[in-house]
Formats: C-alpha cells, sequence, structure tokens
C-alpha cells in the first residue's frame, strides 16, 4: 500500500492560493474554515518562500493522540480520518496540531466549538464511499474514484506534490539535483520524522 | 560598429553555448532562500515557525509548531498514564487499607446523645462542592482516560454522545464548584488555622492506624486540615486554569493554554485521589462519620473519640448560654 504525503517544494509556490481555493470549492467547505492555507515567509524580504499547508496526515498523529473520544483513525494509504459523529468539539487536537489543521466551525459559550473540519486528503470518512452524506460530512472523496487530491493536481507550478511518499520524494530530490537547490521538504521532520535527503 | 555588435554577439554566445557547465558557476538566485532546517533549529521552544497569511485569522500565520508535539506525548501518554495511576492506586490502597484496619468503630459504642457538628449552611455548601466535584471529576477523568475504560465497554458512537454531554456538564458545573469552594472557605477557614495540637495528631498518625488511640482535636484535626487546605489551593488551581481553558483566547497562546491544560490534568490527579480517601472515611471507613454532613448531628462518643476538645468547646458555649438564658429569666420569676 502507498503511503500518502504531502510535499510542498517552496522554491516553486508562487502564493497564487488556487490550491486553497480548490480546495474550498471541491468540498464546499463552510466559510471560515482552511483545510488548506499558504503562508509566507520572510515575505517582502530577500529569500522568502511560500508554503502551502494543511493537514500533512501524521505517522502517529498527536491528534489522535490526544483525542478524548479517539475519533481519529489512519486508513490504509497512510490518510489520518475523523469521525464527526463522535467528535465533541473539544479543541484538544488543534493544541496538539503542529500544522494548525483542525478547523471549528463556530465558537459558542465557554470556548464550545462545533464538530472539527480539517484535510481529508481528499478522501472522505468513515461513511460510505462517495455517498451523499459522506460528501455533507467530509467533502469529496477524489481517492475513491482513483484520483489524487485536488490542491495537488490542479498546482499551477507542481509545486505541491501528493501522492505515495517515496514517489514524490523522488521527483523533489530529481528537482534538487537539477537546479541546485531547495529550501527541505516542509513539515516532514515534524510529521513524520524523516525528510528527503539529496 | 558592427565589430562591437559582432563581439557583444561572441560574448553573448560563449556562456549561452557553455550553459550545462555554467549553470553552478552562476550566482544561486536562492542562495539566501529560508531553508526550513535553519529555520527549525532557530525555534525556541513553543514557538512557530511562521510567516504572513493572506486569510483574515491571524493564527493561520503559524506554518510548523513542532512542540505541540510535546504537549501531544503529555497529554495523551503522561498525563493519561497519572490519571489512571491516582485513581487505580488509591482504591487498591483504601481497598488494603480496609482490609487491615477494617471500619473504624466508635470504640465507646454510640451513645445515643446527639450535638450539632455542622448546620444547615455549612452541609449545603459542602454537598454542592461535593456533587459539583463529584460530576466534574468524573466528566474531567472520562475525557483523559474514557477512551480507554468506557469506549471498550459502550462503543464508539454512545461514548461519543456521553462525552459530549459530559463536556457540557464540565463547563457548566465549574461554576457552582467555584462558588461553593469560597463559601466553603469563608465558613471554615478560620477552624482550619494550623496549631501546635496538629503536631501531636500527626505524631501518632490521626489514631488511624492502631485502635484506642484519639489523639485530641478541635473542629477540625490535622488531616482534615490538610484536606481543607489542599482543596481549597486545589481548588483554586483547578478554577484559575480552568478558566483559562474555558477562554481560550484569555490564555494569550497556544503554549499558555498547554500549560494550563497540564496543571489542570495534574491537580485534577491529585485530587481526585484525595478526595476518594475523604469519601471512604467519611462514608464506610469510620462509623458515625457520615452523620456529621447527612444530618448535621453526631453522637457523642464519636465527637468524644476524634475531636475531644471541640467537644469541651461545644459543652461550655452550651453551659454558657444556658447560663445567660437563665440569668434573663431570673427576674421574671
Amino acid at each position: 500500500m502507498a503511503r500518502m504525503r504531502f510535499l510542498c517544494d517552496a522554491d516553486r509556490c508562487i502564493e497564487c492560493n488556487a490550491c486553497v481555493t480548490a480546495c474550498k470549492n471541491e468540498h464546499e467547505v463552510p466559510w471560515g474554515i482552511n483545510r488548506r492555507r499558504v503562508v509566507t515567509i520572510n515575505d517582502g524580504l530577500p529569500g522568502e518562500r511560500s508554503v502551502s499547508m494543511a493537514c500533512m496526515h501524521c505517522t502517529d498523529a498527536p491528534c489522535a493522540a490526544v483525542c478524548p473520544v479517539a475519533c481519529f483513525y489512519t486508513t490504509d494509504d497512510g490518510v489520518v480520518l475523523h469521525n464527526k459523529d463522535t467528535c465533541i468539539g473539544c479543541g484538544y487536537c488543534s493544541y496538539a496540531c503542529p500544522f494548525g489543521a483542525p478547523q471549528y466551525p463556530q465558537m459558542a459559550n465557554f470556548g464550545t466549538r462545533g464538530k472539527m473540519d480539517k484535510c481529508t486528503y481528499c478522501s472522505g470518512g468513515p461513511e460510505p464511499d462517495l455517498s451523499a452524506v459522506e460528501y455533507q460530512k467530509y467533502g469529496a472523496n477524489r481517492l475513491a474514484e482513483g484520483k489524487l487530491p485536488l490542491c495537488a493536481e490542479m498546482c499551477s507550478t507542481k509545486a505541491l506534490l501528493a501522492g505515495d511518499g517515496d514517489i514524490i520524494a523522488d521527483i523533489y530530490r530529481e528537482r534538487v539535483v537539477t537546479r541546485g537547490y531547495g529550501s527541505g521538504a516542509w513539515g516532514w521532520r515534524t510529521a513524520y520524522g524523516d525528510t528527503v535527503t539529496v | 560598429m558592427l565589430h562591437i555588435l559582432f563581439r557583444r554577439l561572441c560574448l553573448g554566445a560563449v556562456p549561452a553555448l557553455g550553459l550545462g557547465l555554467a549553470a553552478q558557476a552562476q550566482v544561486n538566485p536562492t542562495a539566501s532562500s529560508v531553508q526550513e532546517e535553519a529555520l527549525l533549529r532557530a525555534l525556541q521552544s513553543g514557538e512557530a515557525v511562521g510567516g504572513r497569511v493572506s486569510i483574515p485569522d491571524a493564527g493561520a500565520s503559524a506554518l510548523i509548531t513542532p512542540d505541540n508535539k510535546l504537549w501531544a506525548a503529555m497529554q495523551g501518554g503522561t498525563l493519561h498514564t497519572l490519571s489512571i495511576v491516582a485513581v487505580v492506586g488509591m482504591l487498591a490502597l483504601l481497598v488494603l487499607f480496609y482490609m487491615m484496619r477494617g471500619r473504624i468503630r466508635i470504640e465507646a459504642g454510640p451513645s445515643g446523645r446527639r450535638i450539632l457538628r455542622f448546620n444547615t449552611i455549612e452541609r449545603f455548601a459542602h454537598w454542592m462542592l461535593a456533587v459539583s466535584f463529584i460530576v466534574l471529576a468524573l466528566t474531567g477523568l472520562n475525557l483523559i482516560i474514557g477512551k480507554t475504560v468506557i469506549l471498550p465497554l459502550i462503543g464508539e458512537s454512545a461514548f461519543g454522545t456521553l462525552s459530549a454531554w459530559g463536556k457540557i456538564a464540565h463547563n457548566y458545573l465549574a461554576w457552582p464548584f467555584m462558588v461553593a469552594l469560597v463559601l466553603v472557605f469563608l465558613l471554615w477557614v478560620i477552624h482550619n488555622i494550623p496549631s501546635r495540637i496538629d503536631w501531636q495528631w500527626i505524631k501518632q498518625g490521626g489514631g488511624l492506624l492502631k485502635k484506642g488511640v484519639h489523639p485530641p482535636a478541635r473542629k477540625f484535626n490535622a488531616g482534615q486540615k490538610l484536606v481543607f487546605w489542599a482543596v481549597i489551593l486545589g481548588g483554586a488551581a483547578m478554577s484559575w486554569t480552568g478558566i483559562m481553558l474555558l477562554f481560550p483566547a484569555e490564555a494569550a497562546t497556544a503554549a499558555d493554554w498547554q500549560f494550563y491544560q497540564i496543571i489542570h490534568a495534574l491537580v485534577a490527579a491529585g485530587m481526585s485521589a484525595l478526595i476518594l480517601g475523604h469519601i471512604y472515611i467519611g462514608s464506610v471507613g469510620m462509623e458515625g462519620a457520615f452523620d456529621a454532613m447527612g444530618t448535621g448531628e453526631v453522637d457523642e462518643n464519636w465527637a468524644k473519640e476524634h475531636h475531644s476538645l471541640w467537644v469541651d468547646e461545644v459543652k461550655q458555649s452550651t453551659a454558657r448560654n444556658d447560663a445567660v438564658s437563665g440569668a434573663k429569666t431570673t427576674p421574671a420569676e
């Protein structure tokens, strides 16, 4: 089985935010929810870089470690998903996540949140694949259709890569060797405990 | 004119022809680019690699916060284990204690005479604190160890519903708990100031371990004073950190919130263990103890054995009151 990962090649990202928009559109996420975002580091300075970031689908996901109701699970593809029916909106996962992935649709009294929402790697949730209820709760399930996440698929500079970790690491490694530089596989150390060595 | 153009073409052509070789020699346009590794190495504890983000949410500008994993390991591992050890350990100790010592009886037997120990207001404050604490403790423990203890028994769906209600109860019952905590403090602080006779009580192990040992005590003995101060200080810590957890925006940063959460969980584990002991000795552990908070009236022999000095005080003051009321009634005769 493939171990799915994201890799954002910051030397290619042009901060167009198309991945963010594509994600919002594909899954029809509500206002205020950003499953993916683009952060620009050293903005306006020489050597600035932009990184598109969403849930990294960590190995030994910290969100799953702190969830009081154990609503997280990892699929055979290494994708970290959660069950919104079980989620109590406590917010612990958002404090455990190194990438700011968990999102909440509303804040009510005493910091109460709605059911957590995050990137599903375009692979839905525990409901039956491609069902209406799955779409309503988690968005599209492109993996079930044999497609990769839309954010990476439509990235105009092919900065954002999605797919089997070994394959996208090879692609990135080849790029770094060819062009002679690379600012790193952002988030990989934190999410997977390894990185792409060139 | 023409030769200048020719030279320019030639100069231009040389690097163009040797493109493959010259690429390494050219100035690297990204030599000054930010490197993930360098940024991660430069991070202070709790800090995030961050930048600018175009969505109107300042929190989203933090790109990677590696230390969040430390809190996750703490919450999902250390605190989880500690909570189980605190509760299960205390229960085991109590069972062991019960098997060795049995129920502590009133040695002189019940006298049948009752003395008022706690009036209605005192009992109201105690039970308001007790009921809110028990619900808070159970729902709080559920949040940290419920997935190990209850989830396998009732299944994910039921456990999710139970925990959602538990969270609501936890959020709302925190307020009566805090009110009762203040009330209990005001009512009993005067009786809980440590004094010299407390030493004697501690040295004799409170008479808990051996029959026939009854160190003198006033309204509260050293053990009860210990429980009082642990509840007041622990409760205050729980209240303060709890408010910070309830209003995450007031906790300033995520790292602050995590700190408050760790304190909250640690103190909660300690208090749960302590209160288990308190519940034991106030119910099955000691004959006649429950009456103090039940009807409010205790048996005189129980009081003499456990609060000898307090009994004397009560008797003196009743005698004085009788004397005063007696004096008042005299002229009418």
